[in-house]
C-alpha cells in the first residue's frame, strides 16, 4: 500500500509566517516562558531557525527517522540550543516544551487544510506528533548526555584531587589520604605513589590516614599492599595519623601492622624519616 | 643457552638483568651466582631488575631463594630498581620477599651494602 504523501511540508511552507507568529505568541503566553533566562528576541530567532530547518528537512519527505542525514542540521541546532539552555539553568522539560509547543500552531493549520476529512486529519496529526515528540525527546537526550559528561569529568577530577603525592624533603614523600579507600582508589593511590617514588628516587614515603574516616580489614589490607609494594621498590613507608579509635579497630579486627612503622601524626613521621636519612633539625641560635 | 653476566665490583657482585627472564635462565643464574659468590668471596650481591617488565611467581620465588642462599654463603642480597608495575604484581601474587633488602637504584643499593658491611665489621 503506497502511503499518501503527508501534507505537513506543504502546510508549513504555505503558512510559515503565520505559524511562526502564533507559535511565538503561545510560547510568550505560556507558563514555561523564562524571560529572566532567555530574551524575547533570542526566542524569536531560535523559533525562526527551528522552523526554517524543519522546512528544509521536510523537503525529503522523510517524517519519521530523524537519524538520517537530512535531519543533521536540525540535530546540531537542537544540541546548540540545549547547550545554551543548560548553561542558563533551564530544566529538561522547559527545553523539550520549546519543541512540543510547536504542535499547537501546526495542528491548527492542519485542521484548516484537512477540512472535514477526519481520517486525513487524524493521520496528519499522528505523523506530526511522532516527529515532534522525537525532536523534543532528542533535546532531553542531549541534556542527559551533557550531564553525564559533567559527572564523568568530576569523577576524574575527584580521583586526581584525592591522591596528591607531596614531596616534603629530599627523598621524603608524603601521601595525605582523604576519604574512604576502596579498591579502585587504592589502585590509583598505589600507582601514583610508586611512580613518584621512581621519579624522585625517594627513600621514604609517609602515608597519612588522618582523613580516612573508617579503616576496616579491606582498607588495612590495601594499605599493607601499598607499603609492601613500596618496600619492594626500595622505599620505606611510615603510616601516620592513626587515630585512637582506628588503632582500636585495627587490633580488634586482628590485622597485623607489626611490620609497618606507624606514628601518631605526620610531624612525628617526618621527624623519623629525617632522622633515618641522617638529617638533623637544629635551631640556628642555640 | 645465554647466561646473565655477573660482574665483580670490589667485594660485591653486580647482576644486571636486561632481558626477560625465563625459567631455565633464572635457574642458571641461581647456579652461576652461588658459584661466583664462593669463588670471588663476595660479601654482597646487587641484582638490578630495573629493565625487567614482567615477573611471574616462579621468577619471584627464584629471587627470594637467591637471597636466602646468599645469606647462607655470607653475602647479602639487595634487589635494585624494581618497576612500580612489577612491585604491584608481586604484592598481588602475595610475594612480598620478606628478608630481602631493596633499593631504588644501584647507587643506593651499593650504599646500603657498604653501611651494613661497616656495621658488621665494627
Amino acid at each position: 500500500m503506497a502511503k499518501t504523501k503527508s501534507k505537513i511540508p506543504a502546510v508549513i511552507g504555505k503558512y510559515e509566517k503565520e505559524i511562526l507568529e502564533e507559535w511565538l505568541n503561545t510560547q510568550l503566553k505560556s507558563d514555561n516562558l523564562r524571560p529572566d533566562l532567555l530574551k524575547e528576541s533570542e526566542l524569536r530567532h531560535q523559533s525562526g531557525e527551528f522552523l526554517a530547518l524543519l522546512k528544509n528537512a521536510l523537503q525529503k519527505d522523510n517524517l519519521t527517522d530523524i537519524e538520517l542525514a537530512e535531519w543533521e542540521p536540525m540535530r546540531s541546532f537542537l544540541i546548540d540550543i540545549t547547550d545554551q539552555r543548560i548553561a542558563r539553568g533551564f530544566t529538561p522539560s522547559e527545553t523539550a516544551t520549546f519543541v512540543f509547543s510547536f504542535k499547537q500552531p501546526l495542528f491548527t493549520r492542519l485542521k484548516k487544510e484537512a477540512g472535514d476529512n477526519a481520517q486525513v486529519l487524524a493521520d496528519e496529526i499522528w505523523t506530526a506528533t511522532v516527529l515532534l515528540d522525537k525532536l523534543g525527546l532528542y533535546t532531553t537526550e542531549v541534556f542527559q548526555k551533557k550531564r553525564e559528561e559533567v559527572i564523568t569529568r568530576q569523577q576524574d577530577d575527584m580521583m586526581e584531587l584525592s591522591t596528591p603525592v607531596v614531596k616534603l624533603w629530599d627523598g621524603i614523600l608524603a601521601l595525605p589520604l582523604i576519604g574512604t579507600l576502596d579498591s579502585a582508589r587504592t589502585q590509583v593511590v598505589m600507582e601514583s605513589l610508586l611512580n613518584k617514588i621512581l621519579e624522585t628516587g625517594a627513600g621514604f614515603a609517609i602515608i597519612d590516614i588522618t582523613g580516612v574516616p573508617v579503616v576496616d580489614t579491606l582498607v588495612a589490607q590495601h594499605l599493607l599492599k601499598t607499603v609492601s609494594a613500596a618496600r619492594l621498590m626500595g622505599a620505606d613507608c611510615i603510616i601516620s595519623g592513626v587515630r585512637p579509635q582506628i588503632a582500636q579497630t585495627i587490633v580488634h579486627l586482628g590485622v597485623s601492622l607489626a611490620d609497618v612503622a606507624t606514628k601518631a601524626n605526620m610531624a612525628e613521621a617526618f621527624q623519623q624519616a629525617l632522622a633515618l636519612s641522617d638529617y638533623k633539625v637544629v635551631r640556628p641560635r642555640e | 643457552m645465554e647466561h646473565i653476566p655477573i660482574i665483580k665490583m670490589g667485594e660485591f657482585l653486580l647482576v644486571s638483568i636486561q632481558v626477560d627472564l625465563h625459567d631455565r635462565m633464572a635457574m642458571a643464574l641461581q647456579d652461576d651466582l652461588m658459584e661466583q659468590i664462593v669463588k670471588k668471596r663476595a660479601r654482597g650481591v646487587l641484582i638490578d631488575i630495573s629493565s625487567l617488565q614482567i615477573v611471574d611467581s616462579f621468577i619471584g620465588r627464584v629471587i627470594g631463594e637467591i637471597a636466602a642462599m646468599s645469606r647462607i654463603l655470607d653475602a647479602e642480597t639487595v634487589i635494585v630498581g624494581m618497576q612500580p608495575a612489577v612491585a604491584v604484581t608481586m604484592v598481588e601474587l602475595g610475594m612480598t620477599l620478606p628478608g630481602v633488602r631493596t633499593a631504588l637504584n644501584v647507587d643506593k643499593g651499593m650504599e646500603l651494602l657498604r653501611t651494613s658491611m661497616k656495621r658488621l665489621e665494627g
